[in-house]
């Protein structure tokens, strides 16, 4: 089975690629400003919600719940919306799902396909899969539209070109719409993007989306959006393909007031999705007359299995905890090496994929806890982070300097004899690095802090030295 | 009442003044301070970077030594968040109920400097004097594991010749993170470069908080740059008077 994030396999370790990251001024700027942006107006919808808490709790729970019996659930939808219309397959891997997906668009003849709000698809790198097909994705969604002409990759779950500014994007449509002239006003952006894209919502006659949630009890599926274009995809074409992770579901349509809740003010802020579609199988007459849902797994099961981590798979995707870590807000999404960026793309890329393509990703926090208190499903993703990195030293994979390290630092924290020692022997160490009370310049995995910082020379008496003397007194 | 002071390793190793300044406030308020001279660390540092096995021996090591101590007291909001969070879990993986009962037993008894004063005493008024611009960082473990509150600037605010200068972006990570600071040595950088930022930006002389880690970490920024600020530990604060009989 093969199984993949992305581009993840192939990506450089997170501080590499974040050294790159830290370097590019405009890129730091863009990011702040639009996390900032969005970390303030989540702030304020969040606040004035009384039960946003219990909301939380509920959510949790729900998910919790859901996860123990995910199998009858799965079953469930699968019933329900081949009752209604729909056609459920069901895929292992990347592999297994592409295949299916490029099967349906050939057995139409198709050449061409619109796409919207679909991260698994990008999971499991679908658009390469097609184009190797003869077959051209165009994403309809306004953001990976720009990433998508741009030639670049997501940053942010929820805005994936967060990392570019309107004079960039202005750059970008010029070349790629084949414009002779646009302003570089958001309305003027916008307009040359509904003029491109309206034509293909008219003509292609197939699409694929993702999904936000889709219900056991009535095997419907829910996409919310801001543009309409959701909306446009999902109603215009002939042809509808939804791909969805197997964590998506939930039990009944009444559990979705939880969750459309929690969703829109963690995401964006915003109260309501200015857009929330729902649709169940296929009405004679009305929308897409054949609708195949893609049920993916993709490693899902595999994290099921460990119980310590298993609520990543809770995640209803609000990039809320990318907008509130000091850490992604330093260097945005692709220095994660996956789509699935910050916090949750830290405990979910590795857990998704073989863990040593991307061993430096669960180290990619200061454990501040910032995520953790603005999920709406309350993952506690700093204790999964230290799992992880407990499962990384477990089976070897840490650098052999730090196993080294750690070892002779549990010797010495072990007896306060040891201590004693250890303290005198740092002492005399530090010697060569000293001057003027602080320490620079140093060596093997201290030279870390000390490229960027001062350290405070040890002072020749402990605390504990100075007790023993005390007491003597 | 008797107050037993677990100093923390790195305190006792790099911030010996933080704990003579925590026995200088204690004992002026009246109050007795003991040093179990066996302890050593609380295994934060293993537990966060993935060697949890390795923190087990000290995790029971910490409990041998303090469990017949009726008040402890920990000048470092992590080494707190790590016993109150995540012992619970290690003595869990320990499948050992003994020691699971033994960390439930423990846990009421330990204190963070600024809550024994606040929480456990009722104190904001310790006697300080400290005629400087101060502003307060708010250790990310404090603010959201051990959940201070106010406590902190209240009792910088009772400081008399104390100005407090108010930070912004408050709840922002300074950065260090333990072994984040060295693995992610840049973006850790990053991190409190924004921070110093806004230290300079109020004015203050010095900046303080419940942690010493991240007093390093800002504190090493700050000295690189010759920025002209320094940091200090809460309880270095709060242990000067006008007789200057700090430490």
């Amino acid at each position: 089975m093969s199984v993949r994030v992305g581009q993840a396999a192939q990506a450089p370790s997170y501080p590499d690629a974040a050294k790159d990251a830290v370097m590019n001024p405009q890129l730091r700027r863009n990011v702040k400003h639009a996390t900032t942006v969005i970390r303030n107006k989540r702030a304020r919808v969040v606040g004035e919600m009384p039960d946003w808490q219990q909301l939380r709790d509920a959510a949790q729970l729900i998910k919790e719940h859901t996860l123990r019996y995910l199998e009858e659930y799965l079953l469930q939808f699968e019933k329900a919306c081949t009752l209604a219309g729909g056609t459920v397959h069901w895929a292992r891997d990347a592999d297994e799902a592409n295949q299916i997906v490029a099967d349906i668009v050939r057995s139409h003849g198709a050449s061409e396909v619109i796409k919207v709000k679909t991260m698994t698809t990008d999971e499991i790198q679908l658009n390469p899969a097609l184009e190797a097909a003869g077959i051209s994705p165009i994403e309809t969604d306004l953001a990976d539209l720009i990433v998508q002409l741009g030639e670049d990759k997501p940053s942010h779950i929820v805005v994936p070109a967060l990392h570019r500014n309107k004079a960039e994007i202005r750059e970008i449509f010029l070349k790629k719409m084949k414009l002779n002239e646009l302003g570089d006003t958001a309305e003027a952006l916008t307009a040359a993007a509904r003029t491109y894209l309206r034509e293909k919502f008219l003509r292609v006659k197939l699409a694929i989306s993702g999904a936000n949630f889709v219900i056991a009890e009535t095997g419907a599926v829910c996409v919310v959006e801001s543009e309409g274009n959701g909306r446009m995809c999902v109603s215009l074409p002939e042809v509808l393909v939804s791909v969805v992770g197997i964590e998506k579901v939930i039990p009944t349509l009444r559990d979705l007031e939880v969750f459309l809740q929690l969703l829109p003010r963690s995401a964006t802020g915003e109260r309501m999705n200015p857009y929330n579609s729902l649709w169940t199988g296929v009405t004679p007459g009305d929308g897409p007359q054949e609708f195949h849902v893609v049920l993916l797994d993709n490693g899902r099961t595999q994290i099921l299995a460990d119980e310590a981590s298993r609520e990543t798979l809770d995640c209803i995707r609000c990039g809320a905890c990318l907008n509130a870590c000091p850490v992604y807000r330093q260097t945005g999404g692709h220095a994660y090496g996956s789509i699935y960026a910050g916090p949750i793309g830290a405990i979910l890329t590795p857990q998704l994929q073989s863990m040593e393509h991307s061993q430096s990703l669960p180290y990619a926090s200061s454990l501040c806890g910032a995520c953790y208190e603005v999920c709406p499903v309350k993952i506690n993703i700093p204790e999964i982070l230290i799992h992880l990195r407990g499962k990384l030293v477990e089976g070897g994979q840490a650098p052999l300097s730090e196993r080294a390290g750690m070892k002779a630092a549990a010797w010495a924290l072990s007896d306060s004899r040891n201590l004693g020692i250890a303290q005198i022997f740092a002492r005399i160490a530090q010697k060569p690095f000293e001057k003027d009370g602080v320490l620079r310049n140093l060596p093997g995995i201290l030279a870390g802090w000390s490229s960027v910082r001062d350290l405070p020379a040890i002072p020749d008496e402990s605390f504990r030295e100075w007790w023993k003397k005390r007491e003597r007194r | 009442m008797l107050i037993s002071l677990f100093i923390t390793c790195y305190n006792d190793t790099l911030f010996p003044d933080t704990g003579k300044a925590v026995v200088t406030v204690l004992e002026r308020l009246g109050h007795t301070v003991e040093f179990r001279a066996e302890q050593t660390c609380c295994g934060q540092m293993h537990y966060n970077t993935g060697y949890q096995k390795e923190a087990v021996p000290m995790m029971q090591h910490f409990l041998k030594i303090f469990r017949s101590a009726e008040t402890i007291c920990i000048p470092s909001a992590s080494c707190v968040a790590m016993i109150r969070e995540y012992y619970p879990l290690l003595a869990e993986r320990t499948g050992d109920r003994a020691v699971m009962k033994q960390v439930q037993d423990i846990l009421p008894r330990i204190f963070e400097f600024s809550e024994l004063l606040v929480k456990k005493l009722g104190l904001t008024d310790v006697g300080a004097y400290y005629p400087h611009a101060v502003t307060l960082h708010s250790s990310c473990h404090s603010l959201r594991s051990l959940q201070v509150g106010d406590g902190p600037a209240r009792l910088l605010k009772s400081v008399r010749g104390l100005t407090v200068a108010e930070l912004e972006q408050s709840d922002q990570c300074c950065g260090f993170g333990g072994t984040f600071s060295v693995k992610n040595p840049d973006v850790s950088a990053a991190m409190v470069a924004d921070k110093s930022r806004c230290i300079l930006n109020t004015g203050a002389e010095v900046c303080t908080a419940l942690d010493n880690s991240c007093l390093m970490q800002i504190g090493g920024s700050l000295s690189r740059q010759r920025a002209g600020v320094r940091t200090l530990h809460l309880a270095e604060i709060l242990a000067s008077t006008e007789s200057g009989d700090r430490g």
